[in-house]
């Protein structure tokens, strides 16, 4: 399947690509925030919502998603070092934008040994706590069918999103000085196709689609977990950030915390709430009156002067000081 | 000898006719300057990433990146300039009983009555909350600054921890401009004091009114000196 022309986004990623080229429709025309107040597009071409689905249950750890991924960005990671374990690398780098988390999991309700598998990476959240984060305008965006994208030319390396993000995501860097995370592959979705890693995932562990057609399929996958004995089977869009656009189908979903720390109920810190929410205008205003306060009575106020009997007086008491007693007519002690 | 109490040994009544007296010597006014140009330096790199508003202030240093990098190096500067200026100015700045007397009728300081107030050392409880608010202050935006400072210390504190840090680095940074304005404001509206940081002199008539413990202190001090 191609993209059809009254289709704006790709359904699959299993179909081929487009045979004839297609412009790329995501763009400053399809963005509906930007960091620090950077442009956004005044009618976004409103895009139907995608998702990516990545169904824990049917990993098994290839990591074909991760060369994938490596393959399209062009991205190269560190040979890395074999210290027992398989997350290979050791953590999401700003040249490995998604990682295979592996966990060992003693389930104490079954007595059963798991081994869990998770594809970790940008969740791209409804509600972005990296944008809400980042002091450069335009250097984070959203499109209106939920991608997430930094945007590498305005953004000067501060780190601030590290903070911002629930999920600890991005990376900065330490070559180009920028924050670098998944893209949900927005360079191959803007011309009709589905992310690298879905297109090159052999078990159809992770699928791309309409974000309604990801929750269906969720539902159905559910259902089948459910049936085969995982009754707290469950879809992980965590509602604290406003529902993600990838998502994950969980076998344990009351605890989602056992898939290597992902999260029991994400949310933007009420520390970051706080510092870019009332700190702002209150910091602003507090400066901007004593400013005009101080200004205000610099003008309008005498100020305090110093007058000819200060002076007087001033020699008076240094003569007396100085002497002993008050001399009729001091003369310039230039060092005394 | 007289027990010097109120005065810095390099402090002194270089001329009698009109009464002039040696507030800064050359060393502590371009520590001073330093310090301040660190400062607003600081001032303008750290406002452009409070609020989106001020963004267009990385302009100045040559564009987001360059401004990110020079930030808190110049954060250093200051703090090692100002720990220069703390040394030689702390011991007369330690808080005295006659300094609350004078908070206590600060009106009579605004309306221009300091005759109804204790005679003061070198530095009054305005001058001295300066001091200590700059020093408390550049402390917490030295620690919360070194834990953001994201290129060379990644990993030096938690995501949790850091979130704080930039929270109280946001806040600290709005009370030191609130503590910049007050110094200013109180150079400028107590005429005759630019000069100390400038020529590194006051007049007689000001020390007398302002610091007059001070200048007696100097006085008896120079009394006593062995005749050159
Ligand atoms: C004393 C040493 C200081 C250090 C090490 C330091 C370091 C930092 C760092 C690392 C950042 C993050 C941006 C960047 O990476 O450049 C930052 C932000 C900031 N700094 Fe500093 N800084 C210091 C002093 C100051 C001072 C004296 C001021 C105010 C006059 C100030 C005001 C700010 C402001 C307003 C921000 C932005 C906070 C926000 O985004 O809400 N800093 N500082
Ligand atoms: S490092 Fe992150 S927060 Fe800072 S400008 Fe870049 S994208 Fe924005
Ligand atoms: S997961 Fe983190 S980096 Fe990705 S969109 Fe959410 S807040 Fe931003
Ligand atoms: S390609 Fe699919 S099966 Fe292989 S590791 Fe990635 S998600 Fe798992």
């Amino acid at each position: 399947m191609t993209i059809a022309p009254n289709m704006d986004s790709p359904r699959t990623a299993t179909a081929n690509p487009p045979t004839h080229p297609v412009p790329p429709n995501l763009g400053q025309a399809n963005v509906v925030r930007s960091s620090a107040g950077g442009p956004v597009a005044e009618n976004p071409q409103p895009l139907t919502e995608v998702a990516k689905l990545i169904d824990v249950s049917k990993c098994i750890g290839c990591k074909a998603c991760q060369s994938a991924c490596i393959e399209w960005n062009d991205t190269q990671p560190e040979v890395g070092v074999n210290v027992g374990v398989y997350e290979n690398p050791h953590d999401l780098t700003p040249e490995m934008y998604t990682l295979m988390r592996f966990t060992e999991f003693d389930n104490p309700d079954t007595g059963d040994f798991e081994w869990l598998i998770r594809k970790d990476g940008c969740m791209h959240c409804a509600e972005p706590g990296c944008l809400k984060a980042c002091p450069a305008p335009g250097a984070i965006v959203q499109y209106s069918n939920g991608i997430v994208d930094f945007i590498s030319e305005n953004c000067i390396g501060c780190g601030y999103c590290v903070s911002g993000c629930p999920f600890d995501i991005p990376r900065i860097s330490p070559v180009t000085h920028v924050a670098k995370k998944c893209t949900l592959c927005s360079d191959r979705v803007a011309v009709g196709q589905g992310p690298a890693c879905a297109k090159a995932c052999p078990t159809h562990a992770i699928t791309f689609g309409t974000k309604d057609d990801m929750k269906a399929l969720a539902a159905e996958r559910i259902e089948d977990l459910k049936s085969r004995g995982y009754e707290n089977a469950g879809l992980y869009d965590p509602a604290g950030v406003g529902g993600t656009h990838v998502m994950y189908v969980l076998h344990h979903n009351d605890k989602p915390q056992v898939y290597d720390g992902l999260p029991e109920d994400p949310k933007i810190s009420d520390v970051v709430q706080n510092w870019k929410g009332p700190a702002k205008p209150v910091g602003i205003a507090a400066v901007g009156l004593a400013a005009i306060g101080a200004a205000a009575m610099a003008l309008f106020h005498r100020g305090n002067s110093v007058s000819q009997e200060d002076e007087a007086e001033a020699r008076e008491l240094v003569q007396e000081e100085l002497r002993g007693a008050p001399v009729e007519r001091p003369h310039d002690k230039g060092n005394a | 000898m007289v027990e010097r109490k109120f005065s810095e040994p390099t402090d002194e009544i270089v001329q009698l006719e009109p009464v002039e007296v040696r507030r800064y010597i050359a060393f502590t006014r371009w520590n001073h300057w330093f310090t301040a140009i660190c400062f607003i330096v600081l001032m303008l790199s750290g406002f452009a990433f409070f609020h989106p508003s001020l963004y267009g202030l990385t302009a100045l240093f040559g564009g987001g990146q360059m401004t990110r990098w020079l930030h808190p190096f110049v954060g250093i500067a200051l703090t090692v300039s100002f720990l220069g200026m703390f040394f030689q100015l702390v011991h007369l700045n330690i808080i005295r009983r006659e300094d609350l007397v004078w908070t206590r009728n600060i009106k009579d300081v605004i309306t221009g009555h300091e005759e109804r107030l204790p005679e003061l050392g070198k530095y009054n409880f305005g001058q001295k909350t300066v001091f200590w608010g700059m020093f408390w202050l550049i402390l917490a935006l030295l620690i919360t600054g070194v834990m953001m400072w994201y290129q060379y210390f990644p990993h030096l504190v938690s995501i949790e921890t850091r979130r704080i840090a930039i929270l109280v680095h946001a806040v600290s940074a709005v009370l030191i401009v609130l503590v910049f304005i007050l110094h200013i404001f109180a150079a400028l509206w107590t005429r005759g004091t630019l000069r100390a940081m400038t020529r590194g002199t006051v007049t007689g008539g000001w020390s007398w009114r302002h610091h007059r413990k001070w200048l007696r202190e100097l006085a008896r001090r120079q009394r006593t000196k062995p005749a050159e």
